[in-house]
């Protein structure tokens, strides 16, 4: 402090060169800006581009690709429909919202509502280390203990759960995206205004009351948001689906047999030895912007409701 | 039809709030309390199941035969060992010889240029947004776009580097191929967002009158900005970039898609040699049936966490360090001048 209180070149007054060293600090400050929106138009030029070349080379059509049955790169006559892979897709991402939708929000609750300050400070960052674990574990802890617990609950009531299943995959995204509904619900619950949870105390209503009839209410939109993000980060999830889930795809309603994601899919393109250019090799990037549109519009959607949220209360 | 929150009679809204059976209340209200508890405990529950399940495969190996009872001292060595063998060997054949020493030195590189690459870009990113950008149209719209790349899947970003920098939009000269400097440029555009957003809030939380009080004794923007914002935002930036970068020390689907090798000799010697990662080779253990190799991917786990756990303690230490050194010289007024 001392050195720099007695440091001449403070008291000069800016020359030439200080200008040129402003300007040369703000070109590249804006440079490293314009990375960002260049980053967002790559990855939309990117898809679009090589999508047009795919459906080129493989002589098929959006509306086939979209509608039909079956995905089948490898055969004689290749078949491309990504209903089979948003169909696994979906198997499990709503499989992962029924775990982690109302475990996340119960928690959301408890830290907001009930947790003494000291206990909240203590269990919010470990819930939150659950997203800080990297997804590949979860892959690995889905072969290891999921699917076996799985195996022997369902072998005592008769049902088959094959090594590769759906049902285990959304256990452990669920898990994953618990602190995603439990962070943002709670801050959700936290601005909605002290005076309506005063005004329903002074009533004489119970905690139970005054959260499940006017917290609850009045944050819904938020938690919808909370809950919407999370959707979108259980559709983009990769490296556990990929080694829970497995590599087959089919629309079928067994939930304890293997489906193949969307990003599934593309990792398996990746890893298999289909030659660039090839129809199957390019169709990594028609699904890839299918999931790009995907989880874009969901995060819209998400930002858009939070911002209204905010609007009205905060 | 009856509805029995109205009261007919009346006509007023006869919530059952009003209702006075207390007893009967509040013991729902235990009950929920109860409820939300324990589902917050099942969280808790699951993470360290997460690192118990991972452990108790690495203390009791899946091709473990009972049959030799081993003391714990002897059992101790023999973990020893399967450390010491995971990070000093390469890949192979035997699963009991197995190691990690090509991927760990690979996430390192990694680490290393995502740090050189993602931080300044980023922190730049963010003190042009706070600091210069003026225009509240444009700079809504990116940072709307900001915090769309946040939610984009990983994966989309390892599409983006296979086309870009692995293959250079088609045109070979541009094309880097499959090599570590592509895979450190895709996950420096994948944690750009993280660090950028806790660089602008980091910014955002220093009071105005510091910038006040600098420009007005004469300080131009950029002295402003090197000699006093980004000292006083330095432990928020550390704080998201250490997040960004725990980040991208466990991701592995974008490096499956830029080239990252299944299993590699040689340890990279530099940007432009080939590569693999830590998560990699995990993924790539854990997919083996047999079970031998499940354990050499617990083992590989524990280590990524291990690193995890460090980066993060780094971070908190130098946070707490930064605030004990910055935090009171704030008040105290200057007596040298």
């Amino acid at each position: 402090m001392s050195k720099r209180g007695n440091n001449p070149n403070l008291w000069k007054t800016p020359g030439k060169a200080d200008r040129l060293s402003e300007w040369v600090v703000y070109i590249f400050l804006l440079l490293f800006t314009l990375i960002t929106i260049v980053t967002t138009f790559g990855i939309v030029a990117v898809l679009s581009v090589e999508t047009l070349h795919f459906f080129r080379v493989a002589r098929t059509t959006p509306l086939e690709f979209l509608t039909n049955l079956k995905i089948q790169p490898e055969a004689e006559q290749p078949v491309f429909g990504i209903l089979p892979l948003v169909w696994g897709t979906f198997v499990v991402t709503i499989g992962s919202c029924l775990i982690a939708v109302p475990i996340g929000l119960t928690s959301a609750i408890y830290l907001s509502e009930f947790a003494r300050p000291g206990v909240r400070s203590f269990l919010k960052p470990m819930l939150e280390l659950l997203a800080g674990v990297p997804t590949i574990v979860y892959g690995y802890l889905a072969l290891l203990l999921v699917t076996p617990l799985l195996h022997w609950v369902m072998g005592l009531i008769g049902v088959k759960v094959e090594a590769y299943n759906a049902a285990s995959a959304a256990v452990v995204v669920g898990i994953m995206i618990i602190p995603m509904v439990s962070s943002l619900s709670e801050d959700v619950i936290r601005a909605v205004p002290a005076g309506l949870r005063e005004a329903g105390y002074s009533l004489g209503a119970t905690q139970f009351e005054v959260i499940t009839r006017i917290v609850l209410p009045a944050g819904l939109s938020g938690i919808m948001a909370s809950v919407i993000l999370a959707f979108s980060r259980a559709i983009g999830e990769t490296m556990a689906v990929v080694l829970a889930a497995g590599q087959l795809p089919q629309i079928s309603g067994n939930i304890f047999g293997s489906v193949q994601t969307m990003t599934a899919y593309i990792v398996a393109v990746t890893g298999g030895d289909a030659p660039t250019g090839s129809a199957e090799h390019l169709s990594l990037y028609a699904v890839g912007l299918v999931l790009f549109l995907i989880t874009l519009a969901l995060n819209l959607a998400s930002g858009w409701i939070l911002s209204r949220f905010r609007e009205e209360y905060a | 039809m009856n509805n029995p929150g109205f009261d007919m009679a009346t006509g007023f809204e006869k919530s059952p709030v009003y209702s006075l059976r207390r007893r009967k209340r509040e013991r729902r209200n235990r009950i929920f309390r109860i409820v939300c508890l324990g589902s917050t405990m099942l969280g808790v529950f699951f993470l360290l199941t997460v690192m118990v399940a991972v452990l108790f495969r690495v203390i009791f190996p899946a091709n473990d035969t009972r049959e030799t009872m081993v003391s714990a001292s002897q059992r101790l060595q023999q973990l020893a060992d399967f450390f010491g063998r995971l990070l000093n060997n390469g890949p192979g054949i035997d699963p009991t010889e197995v190691g990690y020493k090509v991927g760990l030195a690979g996430t390192l590189w990694l680490l290393f240029f995502v740090v050189l690459l993602a931080v300044p870009v980023a922190v730049g990113a963010a003190v042009f947004l706070e600091e210069y950008c003026n225009d509240g149209k444009i700079r809504s719209i990116i940072q709307t776009n900001i915090s769309n790349l946040a939610g984009v899947p990983s994966i989309v970003y390892g599409l983006l580097g296979l086309a870009i920098f692995q293959r250079g939009f088609g045109y070979s000269r541009l094309a880097l191929g499959p090599c570590l400097l592509a895979g450190a440029l895709t996950l420096s555009l994948l944690i750009l967002p993280v660090i950028l957003i806790a660089t602008q809030e980091a910014l955002r939380a220093i009071p105005k009158s510091m910038r006040y009080a600098a420009l007005a004794l004469g300080a131009t923007r950029w002295q402003l900005i090197r000699d006093h914002l980004l000292p006083a935002a330095m432990p928020g930036i550390l704080t998201g970039s250490i997040l960004g970068i725990s980040r991208a020390i466990g991701e592995t689907a974008p490096l499956l898609m830029v080239g990252a090798a299944a299993s590699l000799l040689k340890p990279p010697r530099g940007p432009f040699s080939r590569y693999t990662a830590l998560p990699v080779e995990i993924y790539f253990n854990a997919k083996e049936p047999d079970p031998a190799y499940s354990t050499v991917a617990a083992g590989g786990i524990l280590i990524l966490l291990a690193l995890l756990l460090c980066l993060n303690f780094s971070a908190i230490t130098i946070r707490n360090r930064h605030r004990a050194k910055h935090s009171p010289k704030q008040a105290r007024p200057a007596n040298n001048i």
